[in-house]
């Protein structure tokens, strides 16, 4: 069989995995790094994903995506608390966001396709032969909505998704291959956007989840948020600028406020230096570890919520817990982990990587369809409960939550009106009783043959898959004959809609890797030349007039490699840039310093 | 009689006595002895059989997770990746209707309401009433969760917080009530299992056994008004 990869797909970072022999690895790129920002840029020059779209981010945040995951499987109404913090605009059709980039608009499935291609040819390159099958990880917690979308973006990037398993509990097969627990552990896991909570049984090679619970939309990017309104506001306080109208700095802000909670869980201060526009001086200040968390602790706690139902819903105490692990980048907060410590009693473990255990083991899973690997079997459960609507806007339960999947109900269903020729079926998932509480996946029409009232019996399968994913299928009960059911998502992209998606997706020729490195390099060119202009502008009279003719001229070559096809050429030229500014670089940072120093002290006279 | 994980018969009622795949004849056998293809299971099967448990309440649960365990290996979706859709679809099918089955007999409560389905073909009957040795109880909770819920926002007064304080040790009371319940029911559990095994039964037997089905059906059905009491009570003090 050929070789299937798994991949966790993240809401910050996504990454690829594989068997190598019995031990799953994750591959790195070129420089060794083994995340791949979740991120995407459409740039003049073409498409970039991973870390050269993150440099773009800040240069240009309307045309470069970020955390879209926060919208697979989603309607603009269920986000638009949350809008104001991204840069660009989003739409909605058919129940499904799109992301507008200039002319175009984009489904979220689309963008998380480019990652999956990103990694798709990370694998290639890696493993020298062609990846056609993938295992995809998903938050436990996703609808069946959620994980469509996430199928759609495997089919899109052309890969055919043997197996969605949920992260939480691909990392404990990771864990458990590892560490050959047995027992009962708790898979906390906090990541970039999502939080679940799962419980698992492991005996003999046999993972069963006994209940999973968990938040679609709480995650790091919330922390940096609470760190971002602070920043923003005290800008304002002190500089009088509006960080909101500008784009760019919003960006600046946001990938500080990161960068500082990720350097807090180290140490106990940092500090922050952001440039201002419009001459005002740069807002520097000192972060504490405190002060973070004084900020993001009520986050936090919202996470022991769904661990406390966890425990409730599988009948148990958290002193029966064994074992607690921690996946996710999040949960290097000190914070985090003190709470889970409290809540289970029990040190948790993070021994192994957080950022990379979900794609481990969804390389194990995939190890596992592939037929290599017999003695591991992973039972997972439904997060939601699915139903039916009924009479007066109430959800009828047909499968509870939790329920161990593959796992079938049926409901009979029959005619009020004589000559009746249809029933109208919705299908909920949601723990709510009355349907507008609960989410929408889908509808149809049961065919039903014109007969008297009540005389009609047509039973319907609704089935859930090992993906945790609803097929429906009707059969009539007098008659012996099954129908198809043409099922239309309340949240989902049509199958005519995947179909043009994966034909437009090979316009973007960033297959070849020879053209993407030259995308990547002519986007760097474009950033040098910005970045230096700039400088000129400012520095001109700090240099020699040489000094100015050689960089003008170091400039025009650059802007003439540029139309070249062969990257190496363009990096030539950037790195010929870079040699004769040099010298100007060091005088500005000089100006600058001087001028800070000279500020300071006014400020002291002023004292 | 009690099964390990090694003694899982292979001779379970499958749904045809033809292999799906190759028709060469198969007489239960989860796999074909021919083409080897995985077969599947009967839509008649019921849950005791299909876990090779006899038809008893009291069963031995870890035994019933061995064998949940064990099939499990056999039928799972994972270890169909590469086989064609006709296995798949048996290997998806037959895992629902294990999945099913490991749950149903798992939980005591939906075990007994499972047996009474396979032996009295009934549906649980709804209760309208209050049952008769609680009449007086739960009439009196009644009325004050009424009055409690006409307060609307004056929960807060006097009243309220008495009304509050007096549901709040009714809602203990049928917690109370509920625990004795179960018991009784698990007292029943023996005696179904003691008429159980033996040779061909005989008329006197089914009578005691649909004695004592009724018996449990009755409980069932008073617990499941109280819980909804004790849902309302949560529900409305919280």
């Amino acid at each position: 069989m050929a070789r299937i990869v798994g991949i966790d797909l993240g809401t910050t970072n996504s990454l690829v995995a594989y068997m190598d022999g019995d031990v799953p690895q994750v591959i790195e790129g070129k420089h060794g790094q083994s995340k791949v920002p979740s991120i995407v840029g459409l740039t003049d020059n073409g498409l970039i994903v991973g870390e050269p779209a993150k440099e773009h981010l800040v240069r240009e945040p309307s045309r470069t995506i970020y955390s879209v995951k926060r919208f697979m499987g989603k309607s603009l109404a269920d986000v638009s608390e949350e809008l104001k913090y991204f840069p660009y605009a989003l739409q909605e059709k058919g129940g499904v966001i799109r992301i507008q980039i200039g002319e175009k608009t984009y489904s979220p499935p689309q963008v998380s396709a480019m990652i999956l291609k990103e990694l798709k040819l990370r694998a290639e390159a890696h493993l020298g032969e062609e990846i056609a099958k993938a295992v995809i990880t998903v938050p436990a917690y996703f609808n069946d909505s959620q994980r469509q979308a996430t199928k759609d973006a495997g089919l899109i990037a052309g890969l055919e998704v043997l197996r969605i398993v949920n992260e939480p509990t691909a990392a404990s097969l990771a864990y458990g291959l590892q560490k050959k627990t047995q027992g009962l552990i708790a898979v906390y896991d906090l990541g970039g956007g999502t939080f679940d909570i799962s419980l698992l049984k492991l005996k003999d090679g046999i993972f069963e989840v006994l209940a999973t619970n968990g938040n679609t939309h709480l995650g790091g990017d919330d922390f940096d948020r609470c760190l971002v309104r602070s920043i923003i506001q005290e800008i304002n306080e002190q500089y009088g600028v509006k960080v909101e109208d500008y784009s760019d700095l919003m960006q600046i802000v946001r990938l500080e406020s990161e960068r500082v909670k990720i350097r807090l869980s180290s140490e106990k201060k940092t500090s922050i230096s952001i440039n201002l526009p419009e001459g005002a001086v740069a807002y520097t200040r000192e972060w504490s570890r405190d002060e973070l968390e004084s900020l993001t602790e009520d986050l936090v706690k919202q996470t022991l919520m769904p661990c406390r139902l966890v425990l409730q819903d599988a009948g148990l105490q958290a002193s029966d817990v064994d074992e607690v692990v921690l996946v996710g980048g999040s949960t290097r907060m000190p914070l985090v982990r003190q709470m889970v410590q409290e809540l289970f009693g029990k040190v948790p473990h993070c021994e192994l990587n957080p950022d990379e255990v979900v794609a481990l083991g969804a390389a194990v899973q995939a190890g596992i369809l592939a037929g290599d690997n017999k003695d591991m079997l992973l039972l997972d459960v439904t997060p939601l409960s699915l139903g039916i609507e009924t009479m007066g806007g109430v959800m009828s339960t047909l499968i509870r939550r939790n329920t161990t999947i593959p796992s079938s109900a049926k409901e009979m269903f029959t005619t009020y009106v004589d000559g009746q020729t249809s029933v109208d079926i919705h299908i909920l998932q949601g723990e709510r009783e009355l349907v507008k509480d609960n989410r929408s996946l889908a509808r149809f029409q049961l065919k039903v043959p014109p007969l008297p009232p009540a005389v009609p019996r047509v039973e319907v399968t609704f089935l859930i898959d090992a993906n945790g994913m609803l097929n429906v299928t009707a059969a009539d009960i007098r008659t012996g004959e099954s129908q198809t059911v043409q099922v239309k998502p309340s949240h989902g992209l049509t199958d005519d809609e995947v179909e043009g998606m994966i034909r437009e997706s090979f316009q973007f020729a960033a297959q070849d890797i020879k053209v993407r490195q030259a995308i990547e390099a002519r986007t760097e060119a474009d950033a040098i030349l910005f970045a230096t202009e700039k400088a000129l502008k400012r520095g001109t009279a700090l240099i020699t007039l040489d000094e100015v003719q050689g960089i003008d001229k170091a400039l025009d070559e650059l802007r003439q490699a540029k139309g070249q096809d062969d990257h190496r050429v363009i990096r030539e030229r950037i790195e010929d840039v870079e040699k004769v500014t040099h010298h100007l670089a060091e005088v500005l940072m000089d100006a600058t310093l001087k001028e800070a120093l000279e500020n300071k002290k006014l400020s002291e006279v002023a004292d | 009689m009690s099964t390990s994980a090694n003694q899982v018969p292979r001779e379970l009622p499958t749904a045809r006595s033809m292999c799906w795949h190759c028709q060469s004849e198969v007489c239960g056998e989860y796999f074909c002895g021919r083409c080897v293809k995985v077969q599947p299971l009967s839509k008649e099967l019921d849950y005791f059989t299909c876990m090779n448990l006899p038809c008893r309440l009291i069963l031995d649960e870890k035994s019933l997770e061995e064998t949940f365990y064990s099939l499990s290996r056999m039928f799972h979706p994972d270890f169909y990746a590469n086989k064609d859709e006709g296995e798949k679809m048996v290997s998806l099918r037959n895992t629902a209707l294990l999945n099913t089955a490991y749950r149903t007999l798992k939980d005591p409560i939906q075990r007994a309401e499972y047996l009474i389905r396979l032996e009295a073909g009934s549906v649980k009957d709804i209760r309208s009433a209050p049952p008769a040795d609680l009449f007086d109880e739960i009439l009196e909770i009644q009325e004050n969760l009424e009055e409690f819920r006409s307060l609307t926002s004056q929960t807060n007064s006097e009243r309220g917080k008495e009304l509050k304080a007096k549901l709040q040790i009714e809602r203990e009371t049928l917690g109370a009530r509920q625990e004795e319940m179960k018991a009784k029911l698990f007292g029943k559990f023996k005696d179904w299992d003691d008429l159980q095994g033996g040779e061909e039964e005989s008329p006197e037997i089914r009578a005691k056994k649909n004695a004592i089905l009724k018996e449990m059906q009755e409980i069932l059905s008073n617990r499941t008004y109280v819980r909804n009491i004790v849902n309302d009570l949560i529900a409305a003090t919280n």
